[in-house]
């Protein structure tokens, strides 16, 4: 049985649809892009897969042992966050609030997971500095540790390279193919359709139309070949 | 000197140290939460529905005001925070409307029906303090220090769960906190303080307990460990101070307080520029 498996699934706000039957599955060791463009309600899919939000109508299932708060979400930045004061250590060990359940305290294993998630991510160094003055790819890192505290299996990441410059956003696209190679499965939110059809193992495009499939199926399906035309025709106009 | 200690002899400036203290510090634990939500004025608009909630209670002839002044606070505030996101009516809009209007019917209800005599002096020290806080009595002491223990004991308890809501309240509500829960017990615990805080600085000027003591700690220090700790700290000796300085100057409690926080908040902003503080 798959991760998630999504039946039927609509989406929307109130009585007005965005989204209607979609259907897709991910499996353990997926990397899986969701594509589309600006509302074509790619974050609501998002938050309806954290049970943030209910379905207007349909299904999600999870299974292959993957329990409901076992997701790693990686979510834009807010307003609050952006001068709130917490050291980089504060945050990453919040990741493990899961764990806690009704006890106050984290324990000396949670805080020792925080550690290595901080060194896997390149910033055990940065401990006791405030998250405010980080640069916005150290920021990322931090908030990608602090989603790995809380699962071992499924992240899902919400637009993030939004807003780093191109250096930064290689470093952040081969970090988490890294993290995709070492067993963990990737659900991301990208509008990068370009990084999508290079790191992704399956593509699921919203709007007009909705596309679910490898990216073999999706870059000789009609979509890709559009796309495909989109870059030779900019490549040309470049040079 | 020789006369803070003639004056300490007197029950009563013991029990306004006492209640001042605690309850500048609960308000200061919760202040570095509100603050960070965005909800500086909440303490604004809820003290001006306690007032409201007063002026019924007084025109009813309740004995005891509390009974009615708690459980309609606490109704606004749950209110308040739980329609902070979803809400057609905006978070500072609705904390400005119900702010206003509790104020104007709290008035409005007071001339009506006012039995009193002296009706401006009443109102002015609802609103900015009474000496009440001169007159309390052994009880209303152990009710006070009861629901700030309280109070405390759910902050420590719930510390890790109250830093994770406040950062990032969907990644709380992806991973299995129910952040809901603790939005709402927050709401419950900040309406408490405030009704406390009423008798100590009056309706006008509780949001000054509120934010000063959190908006210090944010000039000097980076983590949120280190600010609500030094809020607490700061909170409670500018409110000593305050008690302090008002009875030996005979100056109003409340004002005096507020006006100790703000100096103390010039001087961590100094601080803080020299030193580099929250920038580092």
């Amino acid at each position: 049985m798959a991760y998630i498996t999504v039946t039927d699934l609509s989406l929307g706000y109130e009585s007005h649809v965005i989204v209607k039957n979609l259907d897709f599955s991910v499996n353990k060791g997926d990397y899986l892009c969701i594509v589309g463009e600006n509302g074509s309600g790619k974050t609501t899919l998002m938050k309806t897969l954290l049970h943030l939000r209910e379905p207007m109508s349909g299904q999600i299932v999870t299974g292959d042992g993957l329990k409901r708060n076992e997701i790693g979400y990686l979510p834009q930045q807010t307003e609050v966050q952006k001068d709130f004061p917490a050291s980089v250590y504060e945050i990453v060990l919040s990741g493990c609030q899961g764990r806690l359940g009704l006890r106050p305290f984290y324990s000396s294993e949670e805080k020792k997971l925080a550690r290595e998630n901080m060194e896997r991510m390149g910033i055990a160094g940065l401990e006791k500095r405030s998250y405010r003055t980080l640069s916005g790819g150290q920021q990322q890192r931090v908030l990608l540790a602090r989603a790995l505290c809380a699962t071992r299996k499924v992240l899902l990441l919400d637009e993030p390279v939004a807003g780093l410059d191109p250096v930064v956003t290689m470093q952040m696209y081969d970090l988490i193919e890294e993290l995709n190679r070492e067993g963990i499965t990737i659900i991301m939110i990208s509008h990068d359709i370009e990084a999508a059809a290079k790191y992704a193992s399956h593509i699921l495009h919203i709007g007009d139309k909705i596309f679910f499939g490898t990216r073999k199926e999706y870059l000789e399906g009609e979509m890709g070949r559009l796309f495909a035309n989109k870059r030779e025709g900019g490549e040309r106009n470049n040079g | 000197m020789d006369k803070l200690f003639l004056y300490l002899q007197f029950p009563f400036v013991r029990y306004a140290l006492i209640v001042g203290v605690l309850i500048a510090l609960c308000s200061s634990l919760l202040g570095v939460t509100l603050v960070l939500k965005r909800f500086s004025y909440i303490g604004d608009g809820l003290s001006h529905v306690a007032f409201g909630a007063m002026a019924i209670a007084s025109v009813l002839n309740f004995t005891n005001e509390m009974v009615l002044i708690l459980p309609i606070t606490v109704l606004c505030a749950v209110l308040l925070l739980r329609t902070g996101k979803n809400a057609k009516i905006k978070g500072d809009a609705a904390i400005a409307m119900i702010s206003v209007g509790a104020l104007a019917f709290g008035y409005l209800l007071m001339n009506i029906f006012s039995t009193s005599s002296n009706l401006t002096g009443d109102v002015c020290s609802t609103l900015f303090g009474s000496t009440s806080i001169l007159t309390l009595t052994k009880e209303e002491v152990w009710l006070c220090i009861v629901l700030s223990v309280t109070v405390l004991l759910i902050f420590v308890l719930f510390y890790n769960k109250i830093f994770a809501v406040t950062f990032d309240e969907d990644f709380s509500n992806a991973t299995g906190t129910r952040a809901n829960a603790y939005n709402l017990m927050l709401a419950v615990v900040i309406a408490v303080i405030i009704v406390l805080a009423m008798n100590l600085v009056g309706s006008l000027l509780i949001s000054a307990l509120v934010i000063f003591p959190a908006l210090s700690a944010m000039r000097l220090f980076n983590n949120f460990k280190s600010v609500t700790v030094f809020s607490a700290i700061f909170s409670v000796i500018c409110a000593f101070l305050g008690i302090v300085i008002s009875i030996l100057a005979g100056t109003p409690v409340g004002s005096t307080i507020v006006a100790v926080d703000v100096a103390g908040f010039i001087i961590c902003c100094a601080a803080g520029m020299i030193t580099g503080g929250a920038a580092r």
